[in-house]
C-alpha cells in the first residue's frame, strides 16, 4: 500500500547523478455545446444527472454519433501542435468496468489518432526556448465524476457509498501524449510546468476550451523516469495522475526525481506504477502497481465509421488558425519595443493581456507597462492577488496616463488618483474631481505660494542670487508644500527663478 | 368477414381502408388470438393491450376524420423484445433486464408508432439474441405452432411463432446470423434481413454491432416489404445508417408477383448445398430452383470458397463484440442488482454477483469467447484474422454477384428440430446458422421464404441473397417464387398448419 516514507534525495544532488526524462499526457475538455456522441449539453455546473441521453448514460440500445465540431477542434489543436491530420481514422473501445464510465467501456482512439507526430516549443522563464515532441494527440469521451461519502479522506478507500454523476460523462477531450522529453536535466519540473502552461495558453488561444485548471478542464499526467546518463537505456517509469495545477506539475515532477533518486540509490527497482500528487505535502503516493495484467481489449469500435476528414476541410481549418500565443509574444515585442528581459517578465507576470488592452484603450506601450508592471504588481503583491484580479481596468489606466500626458495631474497626483480608483471612487477623472487633485496652473495662486517661500527663506534667495542654483530646490519644495503636491513643479520653478533673479 | 387474424396485412390494411373493418375491431381480435393460443405457443414476454388499442382507436378516429394515413396504419404489429419500447417493459429476454422500463423508443418502433400501427406486445427470444431455438429465454420456450414440441428456431423465435400462429399478421426481428431468416424457415413464414444500415439500429440492444439489423417477420413477401418501407431509410442517431433512400421494395414484390423473372440470373451457391443438408430440405430447394427456371430465370452455379470459414470467423467476431456491448448491464444504473451474500458490497463485486446471477449459461459463454479473443496477444490470431476471413467473404460475395443478380439457397440445414436435441452440444446449434450467417459477415440483405414441407411434414425456407443497397432484388425474386408455389399448393403453406388451442 501507500508508503510516505521521506526517502529523498536532495534535488540538486538527484540530478547531477541522474539524468530524468518526462512523458506528459494533457487532457483538454473541449469547450462544444454538446457531447462527443450525443445532444447532451456540455456545459460546467448543472445539478447532477441532469445533462444526459439515453447515449451518455449508456442505455441499452443507444448508439453514438461523433460531434463534427469536437473533430473540428482536434483537428485545430493538432494543427497549432505542427501535427499531421489523419486522413482516416478510427475511434476505438477501451474495455474496462468502472461505475463512472456508463458503457463499462470508454470510446477512445487507439491505434489511429486524428493527429500525430509534431512539436510545440515551450519557453522558460528566463527565455530559454525547449521544444516538445508531440506523439499523438487523439479524441475520446470524459468519464462521470464519482463523489465518495461517508470516508474521512473523499477518496474511496473507507467510503460509505458513493454518488456517480453522469454529467461530465461523454463531455469530448483531446489527449496530448508527448514523446520522451529528454535533455531537460535539473530544469525537468520547470519545463514540464511550462509545456502545460504553453498548452493551456494555445486552447485559449484556439478558443477550443476554457482551459480553466481549476475545473479540471486540463489535466495532466506526468510521467518520470531516471537513468544514471543520457546515454542510458530508458528507466522504468511512474505515472502521476490528475496533476490540476501548473505548480503541481513542478513540485510532483521534482518529487518524483528526489523519490526515485532514493529507490535507485537503495539499489532497489522503481516500480512502474500510477500515483497520487497530494498538494498539502507536495508528494505523490502509490496508486495501482501499472503490470501487463491490465488489458483494455481495444478493438475498432463497430458503432462509428471512421472519420475522415477531407484535405479541404483541414486547410480551411488551418487558414482560420488565430494568431499563437508565441507568434502573438513576438509581434506584440516588436510593436512596442520592449527588451526581450522586459517582455519576459511581462508575460511571466501574466501582463501581457493586460498591456495589450491599456495601449488599445490608447496609453503609450512605455506607460501601459510602467503602470502594470511597477504600481499595480506591488499593489497585487501586497493584497496577493493576480494583476487580472486587480480592481482596475486597462481603460482606466490608459485615461489615468493620458491625464498625465496631458499635464492635468503629475506622478504624485496619478498615485493618489490610482488609490481612489482602486478605492471603488470611479474612473480618474471622476476620482480627479472628487479629490480636488488637479495640477494648479494658476500662476496667481502658485505665485502667492513663492512668495511667501521665499520670504521665508531669505538667505537661499541670497546663494541663488550669488549664482548658485544648488539650494533652490529647498525653495521649490516649500511651495509644493504648501500647495499640497498639487502644484507642476517645473512651473514653480521657473516662478521661482524668474522672482529672485527678476 | 371472415376472420381478420387470417388475412394478410395487405389484405387488412385494403380492408380497414375501405371501412370493413375497424383498427380496434382488428387489433381486439388478434389480442383475442393471444389470449386463445398464446398459453401453448408462448410467443410474447409482454402483451400491451392498452398501448395497442389506444393507438388503434387514434387511427380509427384519424380515418374518420378523413386523415390521410400510412397505408399499414391500423394493422397491428409485433416487437421483438430486443428492440426498446418507451414504457413498455423490454429485457432481451435476459433475468438481468427484467422489470426494466425504457425512457425512449427505438427509431424504429418511433417509425411503426407514426405510421399508426397498434403494438401488441414483444415477442420471446433466446437471451441477447443469442440462440437458435428460443431455448435461451430466460422466460421458456416458444413452440412452434406447426409440432409444439418443437423449436421455433431462434432467436427471434417468439416474432415468427407469433405469426405463424396467427397472432400478429406482422412482427420485428433481429438478425445478426440468422436470427430472422432462420426462424422463418422453421415455421414457415417470411423473414428479411435487410442490407446492413438499411434499418436503424438506434434502440435494438446489441448483440454485436456490425452484424445485427432489424427486419420483418412476415406470412407474405408483399407483408415484409411493406413493413421494410416503414421501419428502414436513414437515422442520424444510427452512423451506420445508409444515408441514401430505400429502393422500391413495395414496388419489387408486386412486380415480381406477375412471375415474371427473364433475365434474372440466379446463382446456386455451391457451398451452401448437397451434404449437410436434410434430404427433403434440398428436394424443395431443387424444385423451387425450377419454379424460378420456369419464370424465366437463368440459373447459374457460383462458388464461394471463403464460406467454409465464415461459421469460424462468426464466433470469433460475433461474441468479441458482445464481451463489450454486454459490459453495460452491471446493475449500476438500470435492471437487476444483486448483492453479494456475503463479504463487503463494493461496487466490483455487486457487478460480479449481478452479473453471474442475471446472464444465462449461453450469453455467459460468449462472453468468455469474446474476452479471450479480444485480449492482448491473442487479438491478432483471432479478432485480427476473423475480420481478414470476413474480407475474404466480401470478396466471394462481390465476385458471385458479378454472374450472378441474385444467390440462393436453403435458409436452414434441416426442419425444425424438437427442444433439447441441440441444446448440450452448441457447435450443432451452431450449425443451424452456417448458410445465413455469410450474408451478415458481409452486410448484404436477404430473405427467407416458406418453399414447401420436407418429409417430415415441417416448413422449409429458401434463401435469396441480393448485393448491399439491392434489397428490392430480394422482393422481386421472392415474390415470383411465392406466387408461383401458391399457385402449385392452392393457398398459402400456413394453410397445412395444424389448429392450435
Amino acid at each position: 500500500m501507500t508508503t510516505l516514507t521521506a526517502d529523498l534525495v536532495d534535488y540538486a544532488d538527484a540530478v547531477r547523478r541522474y539524468d530524468p526524462v518526462l512523458g506528459i499526457e494533457v487532457h483538454v475538455e473541449l469547450g462544444t455545446r454538446t457531447k462527443m456522441f450525443d445532444g447532451a449539453e456540455a456545459s460546467f455546473g448543472a445539478d447532477p444527472n441532469t445533462q444526459t441521453t439515453p447515449v451518455s448514460l449508456g442505455l441499452p440500445g443507444a448508439l453514438p454519433v461523433v460531434n463534427g465540431k469536437a473533430v473540428e477542434y482536434a483537428i485545430r489543436i493538432g494543427l497549432a501542435l505542427n501535427c499531421e491530420i489523419a486522413e482516416t481514422c478510427r475511434f476505438a473501445r477501451k474495455n474496462y468496468f468502472y461505475p463512472d464510465v456508463p458503457k463499462n467501456f470508454q470510446t477512445s482512439q487507439y491505434d489511429e489518432p486524428i493527429a500525430h507526430d509534431g512539436w510545440v516549443d515551450v519557453e522558460l522563464e528566463d527565455g530559454t526556448v525547449f521544444r516538445v515532441e508531440i506523439e499523438r494527440a487523439h479524441m475520446e469521451e470524459d468519464a462521470g465524476k464519482n463523489t465518495h461519502v461517508g470516508g474521512a479522506t473523499g477518496r474511496i478507500h473507507g467510503a460509505e457509498y458513493s454518488l456517480v454523476d453522469y454529467n461530465r460523462a461523454g463531455i469530448p477531450l483531446v489527449e496530448i501524449v508527448t514523446r520522451p522529453i529528454e535533455g531537460a536535466g535539473e530544469r525537468a519540473p520547470e519545463v514540464a510546468r511550462a509545456y502545460v502552461q504553453t498548452l493551456r495558453d494555445i486552447f485559449r488561444a484556439l478558443e477550443v476550451s476554457e482551459a480553466r485548471m481549476e475545473r479540471g478542464n486540463v489535466r495532466a499526467d506526468v510521467n518520470v523516469s531516471l537513468r544514471p546518463s543520457p546515454d542510458a537505456p530508458l528507466g522504468t517509469r511512474t505515472e502521476t495522475k490528475n496533476v490540476n495545477s501548473f505548480r503541481s506539475v513542478e513540485r510532483a515532477v521534482r518529487y518524483e526525481i528526489s523519490r526515485q533518486a532514493a529507490v535507485l540509490d537503495a539499489g532497489a527497482a522503481v516500480v512502474q506504477e500510477t500515483r497520487h500528487f497530494h498538494e498539502d505535502t507536495g508528494s505523490t503516493s502509490s496508486g495501482r502497481v501499472k503490470s501487463d495484467a491490465e488489458d483494455y481489449r481495444y478493438f475498432p469500435e463497430p458503432d462509428l465509421v471512421p472519420v475522415a476528414p477531407s484535405r479541404e476541410w483541414v486547410e480551411e481549418i488551418r487558414a482560420a488558425l488565430p494568431e499563437l500565443p508565441a507568434a502573438r509574444r513576438r509581434r506584440l515585442q516588436g510593436e512596442w519595443g520592449y527588451a526581450d528581459a522586459e517582455m519576459r517578465d511581462v508575460v511571466n507576470a501574466g501582463a501581457l493581456d493586460l498591456i495589450e488592452a491599456t495601449v488599445a484603450a490608447g496609453a503609450s506601450p512605455a506607460a501601459a507597462r510602467k503602470w502594470w508592471m511597477g504600481e499595480l504588481a506591488r499593489h497585487a503583491k501586497q493584497a496577493e492577488i493576480s494583476l487580472e484580479e486587480v480592481a482596475i481596468t486597462p481603460a482606466q489606466i490608459a485615461q489615468l496616463q493620458s491625464l498625465v500626458d496631458a499635464g492635468r495631474i503629475n506622478d504624485k497626483l496619478a498615485r493618489q488618483v490610482l488609490e481612489g480608483v482602486l478605492a471603488g471612487e470611479g474612473d480618474p477623472e471622476q476620482v480627479v474631481v472628487a479629490r480636488g487633485l488637479e495640477v494648479v496652473s494658476d500662476d496667481g495662486a502658485l505665485l502667492a505660494a513663492v512668495d511667501e517661500a521665499l520670504a521665508a527663506q531669505p538667505d537661499v534667495v541670497e546663494k541663488v542670487r550669488g549664482g548658485n542654483l544648488g539650494p533652490v530646490g529647498a525653495i521649490i519644495g516649500a511651495v509644493m508644500k504648501a500647495t499640497k503636491g498639487q502644484a507642476d513643479a517645473k512651473r514653480v520653478r521657473e516662478l521661482v527663478l524668474e522672482r529672485i533673479q527678476g | 368477414m371472415t376472420d381478420v387474424t387470417r388475412l394478410s396485412a395487405a389484405e387488412l390494411a385494403d380492408a380497414l381502408a375501405a371501412g370493413e373493418v375497424s383498427s380496434v375491431e382488428a387489433t381486439q381480435a388478434h389480442l383475442d388470438r393471444i389470449a386463445a393460443v398464446d398459453g401453448d405457443v408462448h410467443a410474447f414476454l409482454h402483451v400491451s393491450a392498452d398501448d395497442a388499442l389506444a393507438t388503434a382507436r387514434d387511427v380509427d378516429a384519424r380515418r374518420a376524420a378523413g386523415e390521410q394515413l400510412h397505408a399499414l396504419a391500423g394493422v397491428p404489429v409485433a416487437v421483438k423484445d430486443v428492440v426498446v419500447t418507451k414504457g413498455m417493459p423490454t429485457t432481451a429476454g435476459s433475468k438481468i433486464l427484467e422489470g426494466w422500463v425504457p425512457p425512449y423508443d427505438a427509431t424504429l418502433v418511433e417509425r411503426l408508432r407514426a405510421a399508426g400501427l397498434p403494438i401488441l406486445g414483444k415477442t420471446n427470444m433466446d437471451e441477447f439474441a443469442m440462440g437458435s431455438s428460443t431455448e435461451h429465454s430466460a422466460f421458456g420456450n416458444t413452440k412452434n405452432p406447426w409440432d409444439l414440441d418443437r423449436i421455433p428456431g431462434g432467436s427471434g423465435g417468439g416474432s415468427a411463432a407469433a405469426v405463424a400462429a396467427f397472432e400478429a399478421p406482422l412482427a420485428i426481428g433481429t438478425d445478426t446470423g440468422g436470427s430472422i431468416r432462420q426462424p422463418g424457415a422453421v415455421t414457415g413464414t417470411v423473414g428479411v434481413k435487410p442490407t446492413y444500415g438499411g434499418v436503424s439500429r438506434y434502440g435494438l440492444i446489441a448483440m454485436a454491432s456490425s452484424l445485427d439489423q432489424a427486419g420483418p417477420v412476415t406470412r407474405t413477401v408483399l407483408d415484409a416489404a411493406l413493413l421494410h418501407e416503414v421501419i428502414g431509410g436513414h437515422d442520424p442517431h444510427d452512423s451506420t445508417s445508409i444515408p441514401e433512400p430505400l429502393p422500391a421494395l413495395v414496388e419489387a414484390a408486386r412486380q415480381g408477383a406477375g412471375q415474371d423473372l427473364s433475365g434474372v440470373r440466379v446463382g446456386v451457391v455451391r457451398e451452401l448445398t448437397g451434404e449437410g443438408y436434410q434430404p427433403g430440405v434440398q428436394a424443395r430447394f431443387d424444385e423451387s430452383l425450377e419454379l424460378l427456371r420456369g419464370m424465366g430465370a437463368e440459373i447459374v452455379e457460383v462458388s464461394c470458397p471463403s464460406f467454409e470459414y465464415a461459421l469460424a470467423a462468426y464466433y470469433l467476431i460475433m461474441p468479441s463484440e458482445a464481451s463489450s456491448n454486454l459490459a453495460k448491464f452491471d446493475g449500476m444504473r438500470f435492471g437487476l442488482r444483486v448483492e453479494p451474500a456475503e463479504g463487503p458490497v463494493t461496487a466490483e463485486r455487486v457487478m460480479a454477483a449481478t452479473r453471474g446471477a442475471g446472464f444465462g449459461d449461453e450469453v455467459k459463454r460468449r462472453i468468455i469467447l469474446g474476452t479471450y479473443a479480444l485480449s492482448a496477444g491473442y487479438y491478432d490470431a483471432y479478432y485480427g484474422s476473423a475480420q481478414k476471413v470476413r474480407t475474404l467473404i466480401q470478396r466471394d460475395f462481390a465476385a458471385s454477384f458479378a454472374q450472378a443478380d441474385v444467390l440462393v439457397s436453403p435458409t436452414a440445414p434441416t426442419t425444425a428440430f424438437r427442444f433439447g436435441e441441440k441444446l448440450d452440444d452448441p457447435l450443432a446449434m451452431y450449425l443451424n446458422d452456417v448458410a445465413t450467417i455469410p450474408a451478415n459477415l458481409a452486410g448484404v440483405p436477404g430473405i427467407s421464404v416458406p418453399n414447401g414441407l420436407s418429409d417430415d411434414k415441417l416448413p422449409v425456407g429458401f434463401q435469396i441473397l441480393a448485393p448491399a443497397k439491392a434489397d428490392d432484388r430480394l422482393y422481386r425474386v421472392g415474390a415470383a417464387l411465392e406466387a408461383a408455389l401458391e399457385k402449385q399448393w392452392g393457398g398459402p403453406l400456413l394453410a397445412q398448419a395444424p389448429e392450435l388451442g
